[in-house]
């Protein structure tokens, strides 16, 4: 358990190598990623942008080993995810990575302290352990007044902010956020990317995030432009041109 | 292909663990927050047990009254073969519409299902929660439909005949009683079996991306 938490300290957390991945629609094969090759260091925040349909969401699913690639290997924490069977699939999302979507994804019908428990009970742990840790990451991401709330009887940022909680539950090396600031308003959007980069600095994890929010292009050490399947540029945060504050047109 | 070495150095593992006790919390919370429309699947199983338990306990109550008095029953035995064959159809027919509610249930969750497989749940993990839930709609719909027959056959049987209470032969028919909630149960579970398999295989991704 303690050296899943500190991640071993590989150099890699995430790396592809050529990935490609085909979809059969019909008679048609559509080619989603068309060779993709990126490495991320461990404790990196790494921002994956690119239009919509360019990709993003594929690669995603592939680094999170929620899909296989057609062709090509990634590798997490060095293990080639391709030569896992199910249960060490399952193993590796339960404690390797957390995850964070556009639409939340929390269970309705469990209480906000509930749905950050379940990746500690898949786990192993026991209830009582995993309540007071979840109380804990409620607490850490300002909701710890809110714990036995349900999904629906929270705001959009509350919910995200739930999620993020359930992400830490098991110490991943890496969370994987997928347009997480996509269904937020300006200001909450903020928070929870402020929340990212400061679980990014705390907790020395890795956040991958899949986005085409720029207030995200702020806090990444490293953007990854992804455009039509194919990898257009890696960016590093102090090569970055652009103004992000008046892109958006906002205050403060 | 990857050396037993490498996982071992990053720490992969197997997972494999859902206690019982918190699969059957899951399943309870999930019928709870659905509960009307439980109710509505349930009313399948209990309306073909009910069928069921007021005719086996009709037989018992027809078997002791004779006993009794054995001029009192005339025409029980040829009426009940074709109870049987009804029986057989509304239970083949109370199957069916349990696995149709599965099917629509499992529709309804894709995203829920999808979820709990990124934060690391086994096939059959998912496999387990569907079937621990059709078990516990099917028993409780079961319990409700052998009461409900049973007092039902016991009052018929005591507009028709006199000492119906005295003469029935209750340990028979407490037996068929259970015999009834067992029948209900297993049914409930067998026709949730192809649902919660169709949920239990459904990759990750797939389950994210349907939206509803």
């Amino acid at each position: 358990m303690a050296e899943v938490a500190t991640g071993l300290a590989h150099e890699y957390a995430v790396k592809t190598l050529n990935v490609v991945k085909e979809y059969e629609m019909g008679k048609q094969t559509l080619r989603a990623l068309k060779g993709i090759d990126v490495e991320i260091r461990s404790g990196e925040y790494i921002s994956i942008m690119g239009p919509s349909g360019s990709g993003k969401s594929t690669l995603f699913n592939m680094i999170g080993g929620l899909d296989k690639p057609t062709e090509g290997k990634v590798y997490i924490d060095e293990v080639d995810i391709s030569g896992l069977d199910a249960y060490e699939l399952a193993w590796l999302r339960c404690r390797k990575i957390g995850y964070i979507f556009q639409t939340f994804n929390l269970i309705p019908v469990m209480t906000a302290l509930e749905n950050c428990t379940l990746p500690m009970i898949f786990a192993g742990m026991t209830t009582q352990d995993a309540m007071d840790k979840a109380a804990g990451l409620l607490a850490l991401v300002g909701l710890g007044d809110r714990i036995r709330h349900k999904p629906l009887e929270l705001s959009g940022g509350q919910q995200q902010r739930v999620a993020c909680a359930r992400a830490l539950a098991n110490d991943p090396a890496i969370i994987l956020a997928d347009e997480p600031t996509g269904n937020l308003d300006l200001k909450t959007g903020k928070e929870i990317i402020e929340l990212l980069r400061r679980l990014n600095k705390e907790k020395g994890v890795t956040i991958i995030s899949a986005t085409h929010d720029l207030k995200m292009l702020d806090v990444s050490d490293r953007i990854i432009w992804i455009r039509d399947g194919m990898v257009d540029k890696i960016e590093r945060r102090d090569e970055l041109d652009i103004e992000v504050g008046t892109l958006e047109g906002e205050e403060a | 292909m990857l050396s037993q070495d490498a996982k071992k150095r990053a720490g992969i593992k197997r997972q494999i663990r859902l206690p019982n006790s918190e699969a059957f919390k899951i399943a309870l919370r999930s019928i709870k927050i659905r509960f009307w429309r439980s109710i509505v699947t349930m009313a399948g199983i209990i309306l073909a047990i009910a069928f069921l338990s007021y005719v086996m306990t009709a037989g018992w109550v027809e078997r002791g009254v004779q006993a009794a008095d054995e001029t009192a029953v005339r025409d029980g035995v040829q009426a009940r073969a074709t109870q049987f064959w009804l029986i057989g159809i509304s239970l083949l027919v109370c199957v069916v519409g349990i696995t149709n509610a599965m099917l629509m249930s499992v529709t309804e969750r894709y995203r829920e299902i999808g979820t709990m497989k990124c934060l690391g749940a086994l096939d059959w993990f998912v496999v387990k929660l569907f079937l621990i839930e059709a078990m516990l709609q099917g028993v409780v719909g079961s319990l409700a439909g052998a009461c409900i027959g049973f007092t039902a056959a016991v009052l018929a049987g005591m507009t028709q005949y006199d000492g119906v209470l005295g003469s029935l032969p209750w340990g028979a028919a407490l037996l068929s009683l259970t015999a009834s909630v067992a029948v209900g149960g297993v049914l409930s579970v067998l026709g949730a079996v192809y649902p919660a398999r169709r949920a239990g295989k459904m990759p990750p991704a797939d389950a994210m991306r349907t939206e509803i």
